[in-house]
C-alpha cells in the first residue's frame, strides 16, 4: 500500500519534474560545463579557466555590474513604495476608484517593447514630451538617453512606471484580505490613522511585501527588453545591464563561452540574493 | 508502444523518400533579413516566384528571418541542427566570422564558366569590397546602401542659402549649419546610436583614412586622421553648436528631420522612400561632404553560399543568385526599396532610368559609390565593432577625449585580432 503511494506521488510529480529538468536544470548544468570547457566558439579545449580570468580584466563587466547594482537600488524600493501608496489610495472609498485602479494598472498590461518604443519618443530631446514640458518652464531639457549621466536614470524611471502598477495589484489584494474588525478594534482604542497604518496595515502586509520584493529584485535582473529599443546599453555602456551584456556576448559577439561565464555569475548573484531574502528577511516577518 | 513508434518512423521515412522521388526538383532554402520598414518581404516573394516560374526544376523556400542579426542566428542555427540551407542573404560584414565558422564557400568554386566569371565582375567595385577575402568572392551584393545627406530645402531658403547647394565640405557643413541653427532647430544631426561605427566610417573616409585592412585582422582606430575625424564629429556639437551634444538616437532621427527639428541629417539611403512619403516640405538628397575626399561606407546585405550542399544545389543556388542580382530584378528591387541597383547595367534598364529621371535623389547613392569604401568588418566583428562604438559614444558624450578613447579601443582590438594573423 505504502509503496504504491510512493509510486503515485512520483508519477504526479513527473510531468513538472520532466519540464524542470529538461528546460531548467540540464541547461544550467550545461552552461556551467561550457564555461569551463570552451573558448569562444570552440568547445574541445579541455578544462580551462581563461574565461574566468577574463572576468577580472573586463572593464565593461565591472561597469555593467555597477549599473545593475544602481538599477536594483533605484527601481526596487521606489516601485514598492509607489505601489503601496497607490494601493492604499485606490483601496479607500473614493469616487471613480475602479477607473483609478485601471489607470494605475495600464502600464502593466502593455507589452514592454511597444511601451519602450513610445518612451523612446517621450525621451527624444527635440520632439519628446519631457523636454517639451520642461521647455514651458524655460528649461533647456536633457538628452535623456544620449547623456551617460542621465541614461541609466531614464531607464529606471520607465521601469518604475511599468512595475509599480503590477505590484499595486498584489498590495490591493492583500489590503482587502485584512479583517475590518482589526481596524474597528483599533478605532475603539482611539488609534489614529498613522498608528493604524504602522501597527496594523504594514505588519500584515509584510508577507506580501516579501513576495513583491523577491519579484522586484528578480525583475531588476530579468527585464532588459526596453534596452533593445531605448539605448542598446549605451552611450558607452552607461545603461548596460548584466542580462543585456550576456545577450551581447552570446548573440552579437558569438562568444558563447564567455556568455556562459557571465550566466554563472548572474546565477550566483541571484542565489545569494535569494538566500538573503529567505534566510534573513523571512524570519522577521509575521505570518498569520 | 515501441513497435508502434517504429512503424510510424518507417512510414515517415517511406513518405519522405517517395516525395523526393516524385519531385525530381532541387530544393533550396534561403534565409533573408529586412532591416528597413515597408513590405519588402512581398517584393522578395514576388522575385522568388518569378524565378520558380522560369526554373520549374528548382523549388525555393525563402524564409524571412528578422533583422541582420536574427537572420545570421537563424541561418547558423538551422545549419547546426542539420536543417537544409544552401544560401542566405546576410550582413555583408559577417564575412570573416562566417569564414571562421567554416560555413560558407567562395562563389569562385561554383561560378566556373566564362559567363559566370564575367557575371562576378559585373557589379560595382566598392560593393564587392566587403565580400572579397584573399582574392576570392564570398559575398555577392544584393540589398546594399550608402549613407547620404538629407536636407530641408525650405529651411535652406529661410536661412538665405541656395536650396540646390548642400554643403560640399566639412567647413561648409559648419558655416551653413551655423546659419541653419536657431532656437528649436539644429543645423545637422549625425546619429550615434545603433550604428555609430558606420557613420564614423564615412567621416574617416572623408578624412582619407580607412578603419581596417581587407583581411580583417588589423584596425587603424588610433591613426591621426581617424582621431581627427572623431574630433571633427565632436566639435559639431561641443564647439560649433550646430548639433546636439551627447549621442543622437538613430531610431528617432528621421522623425526629427520630418518635424524640421534639424535641417540636415545623415542617414541610410534605405530611408529614402519613407522620407519621400512623409515629408511635408521640399527636401533634397546630397552626397556627404568631403574633407580630403568624398566618402561613405557601403552597407547592407550580401548573398552567401553555404558549404553544406550538393553540387546540384550549389548550381541551382548560383542560378537563383544570378537571377536576383540581374539588372532587371535589381532595378525593380531598387525602385521598390530605395536600396541601390548593384550593377551599372541595372541603371541602364528602362525602368530605373525612368525612375531616376523622375526622382533624381534615387541616383545620389549610385553617384557616391565611386567614393565608397568597405564597411567595418573584421574577425570577431561584433566585439571589435562594439569597441569602436563605445569609443565614439564616450567621446561624443564628453567622457573621454577622442585620442584616449580611440587608442584604448585600438589596443583592445589588437588583443582580440592577435590570433587571426
Amino acid at each position: 500500500m505504502k509503496k504504491t503511494n510512493v509510486i503515485q506521488a512520483w508519477l504526479l510529480l513527473l510531468p513538472a519534474l520532466v519540464l524542470l529538468v529538461a528546460f531548467t536544470h540540464l541547461p544550467t548544468i550545461k552552461t556551467i560545463w561550457r564555461s569551463f570547457f570552451s573558448i569562444g566558439e570552440r568547445t574541445d579545449t579541455g578544462f580551462v579557466i581563461d574565461n574566468y580570468q577574463y572576468l577580472w580584466e573586463d572593464d565593461v563587466l565591472w561597469q555593467v555590474l555597477g549599473n545593475s547594482f544602481w538599477y536594483l537600488i533605484g527601481t526596487v524600493p521606489t516601485s514598492i513604495i509607489i505601489a503601496l501608496t497607490m494601493a492604499l489610495w485606490v483601496n479607500s472609498k473614493l469616487k471613480g476608484r475602479s477607473f483609478l485602479r485601471l489607470a494605475y494598472f495600464t502600464p502593466t498590461i502593455l507589452p514592454m517593447i511597444s511601451v519602450a518604443n513610445i518612451w523612446l519618443f517621450f525621451y527624444s530631446p527635440e520632439i519628446g514630451l519631457f523636454n517639451t514640458v520642461l521647455g514651458w518652464f524655460g528649461h533647456d531639457g536633457y538628452n535623456w538617453l544620449g547623456d551617460p549621466e542621465v541614461a541609466l536614470t531614464s531607464i529606471m524611471v520607465m521601469t518604475v512606471w511599468k512595475e509599480a502598477g503590477f505590484f499595486m495589484i498584489f498590495y490591493l489584494a492583500a489590503l482587502q484580505g485584512i479583517r475590518p474588525d482589526l481596524y474597528q478594534a483599533a478605532r475603539l482604542e482611539g488609534a489614529g490613522s498613522f498608528t493604524i497604518l504602522r501597527r496594523i496595515t504594514l505588519p500584515l502586509l509584510m508577507p506580501i511585501t516579501l513576495f513583491v520584493l523577491v519579484n522586484a529584485i528578480l525583475n531588476a535582473f530579468k527585464m532588459v527588453d526596453h534596452l533593445f529599443i531605448l539605448t542598446k546599453g549605451g552611450p558607452n555602456n552607461a545603461s548596460n545591464l548584466l542580462l543585456y551584456y550576456i545577450y551581447e556576448n552570446a548573440f552579437s559577439f558569438f562568444d558563447t563561452a564567455y556568455a556562459s561565464v557571465l550566466t554563472v555569475l548572474l546565477l550566483l548573484i541571484l542565489v545569494l540574493l535569494a538566500l538573503f531574502q529567505f534566510g534573513v528577511l523571512e524570519r522577521r516577518i509575521h505570518y498569520r | 508502444m515501441l513497435r508502434f513508434a517504429k512503424t510510424g518512423l518507417l512510414a515517415g521515412m517511406l513518405a519522405a523518400s517517395v516525395s523526393t522521388v516524385s519531385y525530381a526538383k532541387t530544393e533550396l532554402t534561403m534565409y533573408y533579413p529586412v532591416s528597413v520598414g515597408g513590405p519588402l518581404t512581398k517584393v522578395v516573394d514576388g522575385m522568388v516566384s518569378e524565378f520558380e516560374e522560369k526554373n520549374p526544376d528548382i523549388d525555393v523556400k525563402a524564409i524571412y528571418a528578422g533583422n541582420y542579426n536574427d537572420a545570421r542566428i537563424k541561418a547558423l542555427a538551422a545549419l547546426k541542427s542539420g536543417e537544409p540551407a544552401q544560401l542566405s542573404v546576410m550582413f555583408s560584414i559577417d564575412v570573416h566570422e562566417l569564414m571562421d565558422l567554416g560555413t560558407i564557400i567562395p562563389f569562385d568554386e561554383v561560378a566556373t564558366t566564362e559567363e559566370d566569371k564575367k557575371w562576378l565582375k559585373s557589379f560595382y567595385g566598392p560593393l564587392m569590397q566587403n565580400g572579397m577575402v584573399d582574392g576570392k568572392t564570398y559575398g555577392v551584393p544584393f540589398q546594399r546602401s550608402t549613407i547620404v545627406m538629407y536636407y530641408n530645402k525650405d529651411l535652406f531658403r529661410k536661412a538665405g542659402l541656395d536650396p540646390e547647394k548642400a554643403p560640399q565640405n566639412w567647413d561648409e557643413l559648419v558655416s551653413m549649419g551655423k546659419k541653419l541653427t536657431k532656437d528649436g532647430q539644429w543645423g545637422a544631426m549625425i546619429p550615434s546610436t545603433g550604428y555609430p561605427y558606420w557613420m564614423f566610417g564615412a567621416l574617416t573616409k572623408q578624412n582619407g583614412e580607412v578603419l581596417m585592412n581587407q583581411a580583417g585582422n588589423e584596425t587603424y582606430f588610433d591613426k591621426d586622421g581617424v582621431v581627427e575625424a572623431l574630433e571633427y564629429w565632436k566639435s559639431l556639437g561641443s564647439e560649433h553648436k550646430i548639433m546636439p551634444t551627447g549621442t543622437i538616437e538613430w531610431g528617432t532621427l528621421r522623425q526629427n528631420f520630418l518635424e524640421q527639428k534639424t535641417a540636415m541629417m545623415w542617414h541610410s539611403t534605405g530611408n529614402l522612400t519613407a522620407v519621400k512619403k512623409n515629408a511635408t516640405f521640399d527636401f533634397g538628397v546630397a552626397m556627404l561632404p568631403k574633407n580630403k575626399e568624398f566618402g561613405s561606407p557601403t552597407g547592407g546585405g550580401n548573398f552567401y553560399l553555404f558549404k553544406k550542399s550538393t553540387p546540384e544545389e550549389r548550381q541551382a543556388a548560383l542560378k537563383l543568385v544570378k537571377f536576383m542580382t540581374s539588372p532587371e530584378q535589381a532595378a525593380k528591387w531598387s525602385i521598390s526599396t530605395g536600396y541601390m541597383g548593384v550593377s551599372p547595367a541595372s541603371y541602364d534598364t528602362p525602368e530605373l532610368k525612368a525612375y531616376v529621371k523622375e526622382f533624381p535623389p534615387a541616383a545620389v547613392a549610385r553617384d557616391q559609390l565611386e567614393h565608397a569604401t568597405a564597411e567595418l568588418s573584421t574577425h570577431q566583428a561584433g566585439r571589435v565593432r562594439k569597441l569602436l562604438d563605445d569609443a565614439i559614444q564616450a567621446t561624443l558624450s564628453g567622457q573621454s577625449s577622442a585620442k584616449d578613447a580611440l587608442s584604448s579601443a585600438q589596443k583592445q582590438a589588437e588583443r582580440i585580432l592577435k590570433r587571426y594573423k
